[in-house]
């Protein structure tokens, strides 16, 4: 049985987290606020009739689903140099999880948008508003209520997809532990550990997931 | 021949009195290949109601979702007079809105509408849906000022105190706070036709009203609507209720395949019916088995 060396754990303890709280966390809040203005932008361009925008939407989201997210940040951080557009490591991985985010949680809000029944629309035209502010006031609220649990999952999926973010130099949890691993050799210990702070995070977020939905289900009969 | 047909030698005062609130002519609409309504003239007068009956799919309700914009029709006219004193809904100018009810408004749809023209007439009138649509993530007052507040721009106080004024009067002045799906089905239909009345629209817009409650809940809303009818409110009804329609409309108009097929007098109309179709369909309503 081979006993656990402690004194590593805990002293790798705080610097693996100081990788969460300055990388993981900050990139994940991040492209997930981006992603999330972008897919809302793309579920609208989706559900236009205009032809030509709801091909572009089309367009990138199978894209952007069709790809591997590693790949994509590939592309952006070691690809593009290459045409002579040079982007750091952290903008780079904003830049790549924005626009991943993007692309699945446009799928949920316009699945969202369309359950909330038609004559939700009609009562807000009956009323004398102008389609955006149907959509913004009326429409809007209640797809927020039916898009929470999966945009949680985009959003949990996220936070565990940044560390791939390692492998284009960005400073974060799961690079925190490669470091400690690789001179430490005690890389079943190291990385179980890092998995632990993973999911503590992803606890806090499924919690947050609990509140959100309680507060949004406050007006629906159960 | 009705009072409009007239020629406008009268006075002002007397043309604003006798003209009708609303006129529809020649409406036509279709969905694809499918004719819905062929061409479909009717009028109603200030402060008179006009029941709509017919069969399923013969274009009743196309028609009053035509009156409030909610269909784009493909041809004919539909036009709303001026607001008067009498009007009970709103008076003038709703401030902010942009819109001026103190003029006429005549959609020509045979050629291309702008929004403006379309928002003007939209503005004219105020619908009661069948499955009523309250906003469900509003409370019933917010339901009901939202419109006033946010698309008329009128101040929240007054808005506010004459939307619980008209809850009061529906006896749902401790529900103001609820949430509809806390409400019963009558209830909810008692605040969709509060959230109409607070529009202060010209015309009110009643679609199969009670089609959806529960029948002893059916009561309370149709008592509601034969007491506006009695104030003077002016209303377009499409409904099934054959004993409502007799006693709160002064004419009914049969609807059929997208045409009106007869219209007058609910007791004319109801017993001696002039029309094959209409004595069918009265028929088929009248005895089930």
């Amino acid at each position: 049985m081979i006993q656990p060396d402690w004194e590593l754990f805990f002293g790798s303890f705080w610097p693996m987290v100081d990788g969460a709280v300055r990388g993981t966390i900050p990139l994940a809040l991040t492209s997930f606020a981006i992603g999330l203005v972008l897919a809302l932008v793309l579920a609208l361009m989706r559900l236009s009739t205009k032809r030509w925008l709801s091909g572009i939407a089309r367009g990138y989201i199978s894209i952007v689903r069709g790809t591997p997210l590693l790949v994509q940040l590939f592309v952006i951080f070691y690809g593009l140099p290459s045409v002579g557009v040079l982007i750091d490591p952290w903008p780079s991985a904003i830049v790549a999880f924005s626009i991943n985010v993007g692309g699945y949680a446009a799928e949920v809000i316009r699945a969202a948008i369309l359950s909330v029944p038609k004559g939700q629309w009609e009562a807000a035209y009956m009323i004398g508003m102008s389609h955006r502010r149907a959509l913004t006031r009326i429409i809007l609220p209640q797809a927020a209520r039916v898009s929470v649990p999966p945009l949680s999952n985009t959003f949990i999926s996220l936070v565990k997809d940044t560390s791939l973010a390692s492998l284009i130099l960005v400073t974060d949890l799961f690079r925190e532990a490669q470091q400690i691993a690789s001179f430490s050799n005690e890389f079943m210990l190291i990385y179980l550990e890092a998995a632990l702070i993973y999911w503590v995070i992803c606890l806090v977020l499924s919690t947050g997931q609990g509140f959100l939905e309680k507060r949004l289900d406050r007006y629906v009969a159960r | 021949m009705s009072p409009a047909d007239l020629p406008t030698s009268t006075s002002q005062a007397d043309a604003a009195a006798s003209a009708a609130l609303l006129r529809v002519r020649g409406l036509q609409k279709s969905f694809g290949s499918n004719r819905v309504l062929e061409s479909v003239d009717l009028t109603v007068g200030r402060g008179r109601v006009l029941a709509l009956i017919g069969p399923s799919g013969s274009g009743k309700t196309t028609i009053l979702r035509c009156l409030n914009g909610l269909e784009l029709p493909d041809g004919g006219t539909i036009e709303v007079a001026a607001a008067a004193d009498t009007d009970r809904g709103r008076v003038g100018q709703a401030p902010g809105r942009g819109t001026n009810t103190a003029v006429p408004v005549n959609v020509d749809f045979t050629v291309k509408t702008t929004s403006k023209q379309r928002a003007d007439l939209r503005d004219r009138s105020a619908m009661v849906f069948q499955h009523y649509n309250l906003f469900p993530h509003k409370t019933v007052l917010q339901n009901v000022i939202e419109g006033p507040v946010v698309v008329q721009r009128r101040p929240v106080a007054e808005v506010t105190a004459e939307a619980l004024a008209l809850l009061e009067r529906v006896g749902l002045t401790d529900k103001q706070g609820s949430f509809p799906f806390e409400l019963s089905g009558g209830q909810q239909q008692r605040v969709g036709i509060v959230r109409a009345l607070a529009l202060r629209p010209q015309l009110l817009l009643f679609d199969e009203p009670t089609s959806a409650l529960d029948p002893e809940l059916v009561g309370d809303v149709l008592r509601l609507i034969k007491e506006l009818a009695d104030e003077g409110w002016s209303m377009v009804i499409v409904t099934h209720e054959l004993e409502f329609a007799r006693e709160v409309a002064h004419e009914i108009a049969f609807v059929d395949g997208g045409t009106i097929v007869e219209h007058g007098e609910p007791k004319q109309l109801l017993r001696h019916p002039q029309q094959q179709r209409t004595r069918q369909f009265l028929h088929r309503l009248l005895n089930p088995f």
